[in-house]
């Protein structure tokens, strides 16, 4: 049963369609081998202020080619496209001001510099007020523990360190929608068990909107109360947790998901 | 002796995989040597004889230095070598059973003979369908030319080589690396042909390793090379022979500094 | 708490703000690096003396090449030369454009509040850079000494607006042909045989390239308006060409033209972006 949001979404997609032709994969060294290749057909979502939802589906189901239209980097080929009130390509700039992304294979920060640097750099790109700047960094300095290797390089932080690190650069500018793609992966049991509580911490202490992509049963399990599923580019789910695993096992059900099988209240 | 023949055989093998970006590195060849050419053409109008050379070998020397860049390896240096230095990585080599400086000159070789057989010809091709490019017929030539090529590369090696050595001492390549590209673009007629450089100038550069990698093998090629294939046989071999024993001294003093060291 | 944006000022950062800002981010990064800087600096320097000295040694064998004398010769070379050098050590960032991609952090760059294009320009800024303006300089300073001219007002603005519209046409230049980047990733030296066979190019007296590709050089890609058309009223020469006089003067027009068509290659190509991997 898809729970429809009574409030102005702040995630709107209609039709949502990506196609990558094959005219300029020929130039790649990466061959796509059929003609034109769907990355994500025609889905909607409506996903309202305040809410932590996951998205999940086995890989090269789409999850990163939406985040990347949400997010403003790739161009929907067709379909309607709202996020926080604005086309994310379109308006780009003014856009990232609003979101925040966390990428859990690769850091945002810039490798060279002591980490406090990069939040400066950071200030001031986002042109956070220097109070709220203040405060924002002094929060996450105690809720996530950075004080001890604030003044190191990027490119001497553990995985876990840098991805405390990626998480506090997303939050600096107080956005209304934070992205994260696969946060807790590589990172040890105590770590992940850290991102989160702070996450949940986050969205129930902020209202602020997260979608997070993750192969972890244990962060849907603790963290969202609605699921998205995608599969070939569709959306195979989009419910509550409590519905989607009725009374089976959450991990039994997301395999199915994940090997297709449709479920009752899905069409294919 | 097959491990050194595998090495080349992949390293070739893996150049020729990066088909488009060489496509890329010829058409920037055909461009500057155009260009080239327009400029000595535009010299030997007013000049039509010039360090024994008339316009037509002028053209040919343009397109040819541009056509032997990419084995010849004038813009880079052991690309690999140096940051697996820097990183330590290098340490793995040194205690593989084979010979270190063969091992990198049958990498390098695989590189070079992959340059050459996508690089070399399409822009001498060029010069030859819309230029007054003149390439001899004579077999004997193409025979001598080949043979000084193999000495030139091989002087083109072992400068790189010694560089990248150094970076045992140095610990950083980036900057000497830029002198010595500058200098190689320099010194092996790349910019201006030897032969037009007047004076006691020219004289000098007529007698470093330089000269040998592409200036002798053109000019033996077009027949004007002072003292003839015998001359540059010999220029060759010598400074062949010279750095790559120096390399070999080089590579056993570096091997003695990380075994000491610990890396 | 998370969605208010109670500043006043809502815009985001000006591009030219933020490349700036990156500038002096990037410089302090690199100062971590100060030997290798140091030496990349004398090599950049060398290096650019290499083209020069090889216009020397052309002239030591005659008195013209083209119809122009050597002050003249190096009045093109100095002007053209210096122009590419500023351009260079300000927009060559875009030249790591294809390992942006490749390596996914373009992603990264359009998730800024920031132009795009300001960010890929100031990337990896070295001051190494402006050791390349040097030779030029002094090149062009020996020159003007050296040409028999009479500097009127309107002589010596066109020459200064010569290296300044040539400054911006390379900078076009550079966006232009870095946008390359986007279609084929490894094709990142044809781009540069653009710009840096441009520079190339129009250190000599464009004639030497005959009246087709000149023409081409003129109208096609309009290089011969970075030093040569303007030049030619300095230099108080002829057209070999027989072009129109005003020519001599659309410098201006040329840039403003390519800066254009830069802005919409650019803003088209992000558009298309691919994004590789997931």
């Amino acid at each position: 049963m898809t729970t429809t949001p009574t409030t102005d979404p702040i995630i709107l997609a209609e039709g949502l369609t990506k196609t990558f032709g094959s005219g300029a994969g020929r130039f790649r060294r990466r061959r796509t081998t059929d003609g034109d290749f769907t990355a994500v057909d025609g889905i909607d979502l409506r996903i309202a202020p305040g809410e932590l939802v996951g998205y999940i589906g086995p890989n090269g189901a789409g999850k990163s080619t939406t985040i990347k239209m949400l997010t403003g980097i790739l161009t929907p080929t067709s379909g309607l496209l709202r996020v926080a009130g604005f086309e994310p390509q379109r308006d780009r700039v003014r856009l990232a001001r609003r979101i925040g992304v966390v990428f859990g294979q690769r850091t945002t920060l810039w490798w060279d510099l002591p980490l406090k640097d990069s939040f400066t750099l950071l200030q001031r790109l986002y042109r956070i007020p220097p109070a709220r700047f203040a405060e924002n960094l002094a929060y996450y300095t105690a809720a996530l523990d950075l004080g001890e290797f604030l003044d190191r390089p990027v490119r001497r932080l553990s995985l876990g360190q840098r991805m405390r690190g990626d998480i506090t650069a997303a939050l600096l500018h107080d956005p209304a929608v934070v992205y994260l793609d696969e946060p807790t992966i590589g990172l040890d049991v105590v770590s992940k068990h850290a991102v989160r509580e702070f996450l949940s911490d986050l969205n129930q202490r902020t209202g602020t909107t997260i979608l997070l992509t993750t192969h972890d049963i244990a962060d849907i399990e603790r963290l969202c109360s609605r699921v998205v599923a995608i599969d070939h580019g569709r959306v195979t789910y989009d419910g509550s947790i409590g519905d989607l695993r009725a009374d089976r096992d959450l991990e039994t059900v997301v395999r199915e998901l994940y090997l297709g099988r449709s479920l009752v209240d899905t069409t294919e | 002796m097959r491990v050194y023949l595998t090495a080349v055989r992949l390293s070739l093998r893996r150049y020729l995989a990066y088909r488009s970006s060489a496509a890329a590195g010829t058409f920037t060849n055909t461009v500057f040597g155009c260009i080239r050419a327009f400029v000595l053409m535009a010299l030997w109008k007013q000049k039509p004889e010039i360090g024994g050379w008339d316009l037509a070998d002028a053209v040919t020397y343009a397109f040819l230095t541009q056509g032997l860049l990419a084995p010849m390896g004038v813009f880079m240096t052991s690309t690999e070598l140096g940051p697996r230095i820097r990183t330590g990585d290098v340490a793995v080599d040194l205690y593989r059973p084979v010979d270190f400086q063969t091992w990198w000159l049958s990498l390098d070789l695989g590189r070079a003979l992959g340059g050459g057989l996508l690089r070399t010809v399409p822009p001498v091709l060029f010069g030859v369908l819309l230029f007054p490019v003149r390439l001899p017929l004579n077999p004997l030539r193409w025979a001598e030319f080949a043979v000084c090529c193999a000495l030139g590369y091989l002087i083109g090696f072992g400068l790189r080589y010694l560089a990248s050595l150094a970076t045992f001492w140095t610990m950083d390549e980036r900057g000497m690396n830029s002198i010595l590209v500058a200098l190689g673009m320099f010194c092996s007629g790349l910019i201006i042909p030897l032969s037009v450089v007047p004076g006691a100038l020219g004289t000098v550069l007529l007698h470093t390793p330089w000269a040998g990698i592409m200036q002798m093998p053109i000019n033996v090629l077009l027949g004007t090379q002072s003292g003839g294939f015998g001359y540059a046989l010999a220029f060759g071999a010598f400074w062949a022979v010279l750095l790559l024993a120096a390399g070999r001294m080089l590579t056993d003093v570096a091997r003695h500094k990380v075994v000491v060291q610990g890396g | 708490m998370a969605d208010t944006n109670t500043e006043p000022d809502d815009r985001p950062l000006w591009g030219p703000a933020a490349y700036l800002l990156l500038v002096r981010i990037w410089m302090r990064a690199a100062s971590q690096y100060r030997v290798s800087l140091l030496l990349t600096t004398i090599a950049q320097l060398f290096t650019t003396c290499l083209d020069l000295i090889a216009i020397l040694v052309i002239y030591s064998h005659v008195r013209t090449i083209a119809g122009f004398t050597l002050p003249e010769t190096l009045y093109l070379y100095g002007t053209t030369r210096l122009a590419f050098a500023v351009s260079d050590a300000l927009a060559s960032g875009v030249e790591n454009l294809a390992t942006m991609i490749r390596l996914g952090n373009f992603d990264l760059v359009l998730i800024r509040p920031v132009s795009s294009l300001a960010q890929v320009l100031a990337d990896q800024f070295t001051p190494k850079r402006f050791g390349k303006l040097a030779a030029p300089i002094l090149t062009l300073g020996w020159a003007i000494d050296a040409l028999p001219l009479h500097w009127t007002a309107a002589r010596a603005a066109v020459a200064i607006g010569t290296v300044v519209c040539g400054f911006v046409l390379y900078c076009a230049l550079w966006v232009l042909t870095g946008c390359i980047s986007f279609i084929a990733v490894d094709a990142q030296e044809v781009a540069n045989s653009f710009t840096y066979g441009s520079e190339n190019a129009t250190e000599y007296p464009l004639s030497i390239f005959g009246r087709p590709l000149g023409l081409a050089l003129t109208f096609v890609l309009p290089v011969a308006f970075v030093t040569w058309q303007p030049s030619l009223y300095v230099l108080g020469h002829a057209d070999p060409f027989g072009l129109p006089e005003f020519l001599r003067f659309a410098s201006p027009a040329a840039a403003a033209v390519l800066c254009g068509l830069a802005a919409l290659a650019w803003r088209t190509c992000i558009r298309h972006y691919r994004s590789t991997g997931s």
